[in-house]
């Protein structure tokens, strides 16, 4: 039961059941949209990019709870970011989920993202927790396709 | 169905119906002895998939051992066993759907090939500009997409028969969409995602009286109930045998005789001529003009042995147990605070599909996983079932005969740990 309880941890939950940065953004210059076709799982991301520097961030959309828990701690972890930031911890949250970190000593450096360490024991979990990054990523390089996990 | 005197309850009353004898039947299972996370096995995603009996395990492996060999070719010993035990198979299923003639049993991949197989033959030989396709607001992918895609090509309608929020279809509308462009029904008589047992016999008769062929899509149903395709009098029935306890790979196209015989070849190759020259071919008999190549000879022996395997029990007291088990379950799952059961129609076979308040379906599979209950979470391959009921997902239950009322117990106490989790 212990990777059950690592999976769906109070600080997940939270963020499912109180969703951060959960709204259109009205002066968003760039989004875009992502799609899990298996599950159902839908999201937009909305971005308010000023330069590099991500300003503002949100989404919005329906799905399970660790799709949307990770949508909601991604907004709020990518706040005042810029591009590079946002790609650099992307690309760890993506080793980190998919279980291609270095080894236990290999430090992650994601702060509260390292929450979601617990997916990579759920292969089948691994395409909700990056759903949203995804489309962040589709977003930031401004892609216009939706964007799918499958 | 519950003897009198018997009450529902949580202690040992597995097994109801007096003599069903549902412990000496998992014993067949060798999937159904397995542990999950380390606890017993709970399969309850028998709508996907069903799990196979030794019988159909040692058939297949009794045929690569010493049966070997490809069908309708060789003059020697082992082809003659494997055209044999290939051909009896053949006659399994007719006895099996109650189909007046061999011939009229084609073998396919599964039921979406099976489909595919009426759309590209029947269909795009038929269809024409402005005709419709009816089809109906419960069905799986594969009796859409196939028809989507010919309708398409021809310039062709599909038009779609409504339900009702129980999940029923509208049987006015119905009859109201039947018109003198309809060129064929296709629906299916069990729904995979909300269990309704459509009336399709009746169905069947009112597409008739205005000459309109039809297609059931017998998936879901094959495993739950006794089917009677001269009694029902549907002109084409596809099944698979993966569903129906046989191996995956295998499935059956039913049509009668004179469409058959009137429909071109749906794929060429070997077996399905009778003579080829590079000016023309002629194609073979049935069923075999519509069984190019060598065909999964080990399938239909795998699936021959299932029908023997289910036809022992009994489909009769298989579909009592059955709905008994369905009741149970449904009185067990609604009982759960905030759980709402998706499919609620009069009739139904096999599904418990349901949607839990503020947890996603794939939150509640993976939690369910973790108490070693296995179930479906998704749309179940019918979007737009999921599109009409407003909903993203939902999880599915799916239940066979071997399933118990102690498994049903283990998943409301499984959902609880949902409830708690999510609390």
């Amino acid at each position: 039961m212990s990777d059950l309880n690592e999976l769906y941890q109070q600080v997940i939950l939270d963020h499912y059941k109180r969703p951060r940065n959960f709204h259109k953004l009205p002066d968003a210059n760039r989004t875009a949209a992502g799609n899990n076709p298996l599950c159902g799982d839908e999201i937009t991301v909305y971005l308010h990019l000023d330069g590099e520097v991500i300003q503002d961030i949100s989404f919005e959309g329906a799905g399970c709870a660790i799709s949307k828990a990770s949508a909601s701690m991604m907004t709020a972890a990518l706040k005042g970011k810029t591009r590079a930031e946002a790609k650099l911890l992307f690309d760890k949250f993506h080793k980190m989920v998919t279980g291609n970190r270095e080894g236990p000593s290999d430090p992650i450096g994601l702060g509260k993202l390292e929450v979601f360490c617990g997916v990579s024991e759920f292969p089948v979990r691994v395409k909700c927790a990056s759903l949203a990054w995804h489309t962040l990523n589709a977003a930031l390089d401004a892609r216009n396709e939706t964007v799918s996990t499958e | 169905m519950i003897p009198v005197g018997r009450r529902v309850g949580e202690e040992a009353c597995q097994d109801c119906l007096v003599g069903f004898g549902v412990e000496k039947i998992r014993q067949d299972f060798p999937a159904l002895q397995g542990k999950v996370h380390g606890k017993p096995l709970v399969y309850l995603d028998n709508a996907a998939t069903s799990q196979k009996p030794q019988a159909v395990i040692d058939s297949i492996a009794r045929y690569y051992q010493s049966e070997n060999s490809n069908v309708h070719r060789g003059v020697h010993f082992l082809s003659e066993l494997a055209t044999q035990a290939y051909e009896n198979a053949r006659s399994r299923v007719r006895q099996l759907l109650n189909a007046a003639h061999d011939r009229e049993i084609v073998f396919t991949r599964g039921t979406t090939e099976g489909i595919n197989l009426v759309a590209g033959s029947y269909g795009r030989s038929r269809v024409k500009a402005g005709d419709e396709i009816l089809i109906s607001a419960m069905e799986h992918h594969s009796n859409i997409v196939p028809w989507q895609m010919l309708c398409e090509e021809k310039g062709a309608v599909l038009r779609v028969i409504p339900m009702n929020d129980a999940g029923e279809l509208l049987l006015d509308e119905y009859e109201r969409l039947l018109s003198e462009r309809t060129r064929l029904v296709a629906v299916v008589y069990v729904s995979n995602a909300l269990g309704t047992v459509n009336p399709v016999k009746q169905m069947i008769a009112l597409a008739h009286r205005r000459g309109v062929p039809v297609l059931l899509d017998g998936a879901q149903a094959a495993p739950h109930l006794p089917v009677d395709v001269q009694d029902l009098d549907c002109d084409f029935f596809a099944l698979s045998g993966h569903k129906l306890f046989g191996p995956t790979g295998i499935g059956i196209l039913y049509g009668k005789a004179d469409l058959l015989e009137a429909m071109p070849p749906y794929q060429g190759g070997g077996d399905m001529i009778s003579a080829v020259t590079f000016e023309k071919t002629l194609y073979n008999v049935l069923p075999y003009k519509f069984e190019a190549g060598t065909p999964h000879i080990s399938g239909a022996i795998g699936l021959a042995a299932a029908i023997e395997y289910v036809e022992r029990i009994g489909l009769n007291r298989i579909a009592a147990y059955e709905t008994e088990l369905l009741a149970y379950g449904t009185e067990l799952l609604s009982a759960i605070p905030g759980l709402r059961i998706i499919g609620t129609a009069k009739e139904k076979a096999g599904v418990l599909s349901f949607v839990l308040e503020g947890v996603h379906a794939h939150d509640i599979g993976t939690i369910l996983d973790h108490e070693g209950i296995a179930i479906r979470a998704g749309h179940h391959c019918a979007m737009p079932v999921m599109k009409r009921f407003g909903l993203p997902a939902t999880a599915r239950a799916s239940l066979a005969f071997y399933n118990t009322r102690e498994e049903l117990h283990r998943l409301a106490k499984g959902i609880h740990r949902v409830s708690e989790v999510f609390a």
